[in-house]
């Protein structure tokens, strides 16, 4: 894909290209009053915070679209009886996260379930658009547009503000539920009095406000930093020339187990934390 | 890299995708997948349950064969037995039958001969009368003569 690319930009450099590739299509206030998308990425630096990337926000919406439709279609057909194709696929990824979350969360709440299969489930599909060659989709944006030089990212996860959305939402249920268990004075007392008892009140400070705010690291961060690094080694690849397709072929393969594995992870991590909120002894 | 206003939206879509999620989607396939346990288990149920039917109904069948087997030999046996006696006891009535058949045909032959012993008795005192008129020349009178001739008669 990168060949024809380039053919059609000759001009463009090999870091342009990519630089180009890590650009989002961000709508916001331009620095002169108006609104409208972002032509560089300085521009959208300059846009603040209150401008949306349009392209990683739509198709995180679409995936999740796709996600809650496939399983609403396969719920309208589904029976008790013998599970057809489609069922059965989609049965054998809620046990999957059913199974997590009884292994895993031991307190009593309705929401932890949805919650891990809607996470494990659209993640994934936004990092399985990582396996689709890193061109296709911005070259089809850019025709739809009849923009050559539109801005546009394919996969979501590779957008900080998306893996730091689903960190917030998990972060703020942990938060309630914590509260909520634990009333706010043993939620606040957990930073407080632990480990080392209330003399030691600023070292207890000191070691568990990072570890709590380190899952909110460890979940956005990690799932940004891993499509991240997979998405720029995915657009080196594609400057090699003819040598990308056998080199592709065998990124895309590890990333098949990255997709998963991060999915995984990221809906492990947030059933884990769910379970600390919900454990009354420290 | 720069935060903006997606993070917001992101974080907007996520809530409501789980409520959907929540309201819409996890209760129906759990309960599916609940209901699918419960039948299977039932049907393991059922299946155990009928096998101990079948062994026992086995058990009953082997039971009632062993009975009617023995029955009928000793129905067999009976029948046998039944069968020896009235061959035996037809065998004695033929006995006895054949043992009367001959004492009746003794009593007749014995009857007849007396008969005939009587007959030919009156026919030789006859013949003995008509041969002594024969000889006497005369009739001899019978009133005067019965008693030697019944005499001579009782003596054949």
């Amino acid at each position: 894909m990168a060949n024809s690319h380039e053919v059609v930009e000759t001009a463009q450099t090999a870091s342009e290209y990519v630089q180009h590739h890590l650009g989002f299509l961000t709508y916001g206030k331009h620095a002169d009053g108006t609104w409208g998308f972002a032509h560089s990425t300085e521009e959208a630096a300059e846009m603040g915070f209150w401008a949306i990337n349009v392209d990683s926000m739509m198709i995180s919406l679409l995936l999740g679209v796709l996600f809650l439709g496939l399983f609403r279609f396969c719920i309208s057909k589904a029976t008790s009886g013998k599970p057809g194709g489609l069922q059965n696929f989609i049965e054998i990824i809620v046990e999957m996260v059913q199974t997590n979350v009884k292994n895993t969360f031991f307190g009593k709440n309705d929401l932890v379930g949805p919650l891990a299969l809607t996470i494990f489930c659209w993640i994934f599909l936004m990092n399985t658009m990582d396996l689709i060659p890193v061109d296709i989709i911005p070259m089809f944006a850019q025709w739809v547009a009849g923009d050559p030089h539109l801005y546009f990212k394919a996969v979501p996860t590779t957008d900080l503000n998306i893996t730091a959305g689903f960190a917030i939402g998990v972060f703020i249920l942990i938060i309630y539920y914590s509260i909520k268990v634990k009333g706010l004075g043993g939620f606040l007392g957990e930073f407080a009095f632990h480990p080392f008892g209330k003399w030691a009140l600023p070292l207890n400070l000191l070691l568990e406000l990072p570890g709590f705010f380190a899952k909110f690291v460890s979940l956005a961060l990690r799932l940004y930093g891993n499509f991240f690094a997979g998405e720029v080694i995915f657009l080196v690849i594609g400057l090699v020339g003819y040598w990308q397709l056998p080199m592709h072929f065998g990124w895309s393969v590890f990333h098949i187990l990255v997709v998963t594995l991060q999915a995984y992870l990221f809906m492990m991590l947030t059933i884990v934390y769910m379970n600390q909120a919900h454990q009354t002894t420290h | 890299m720069n935060l903006n206003a997606t993070i917001i939206g992101q974080l907007i879509a996520f809530a409501v995708f789980v409520t959907f999620c929540m309201k819409y989607v996890w209760p129906p396939i759990t309960a599916i997948l609940e209901e699918r346990q419960k039948k299977i288990a039932d049907g393991l149920e059922a299946a155990e349950r009928a096998q101990r039917d079948l062994n026992l109904a086995q058990n009953k069948a082997a039971d009632e064969l062993r009975a009617a087997k023995q029955q009928g030999a000793e129905l067999i046996e009976q029948a046998n037995k039944r069968a020896n006696q009235i061959i035996d006891e037809a065998k004695d009535k033929a006995r006895l039958e054949g043992q009367r058949l001959i004492t009746a045909a003794q009593a007749e032959i014995e009857m007849e001969t007396q008969r005939a012993r009587e007959a030919l008795r009156a026919q030789v005192a006859a013949i003995a009368v008509a041969g002594a008129e024969k000889i006497l020349g005369h009739a001899i009178d019978q009133a005067a003569n019965e008693e030697l001739m019944n005499k001579l008669a009782a003596e054949l």
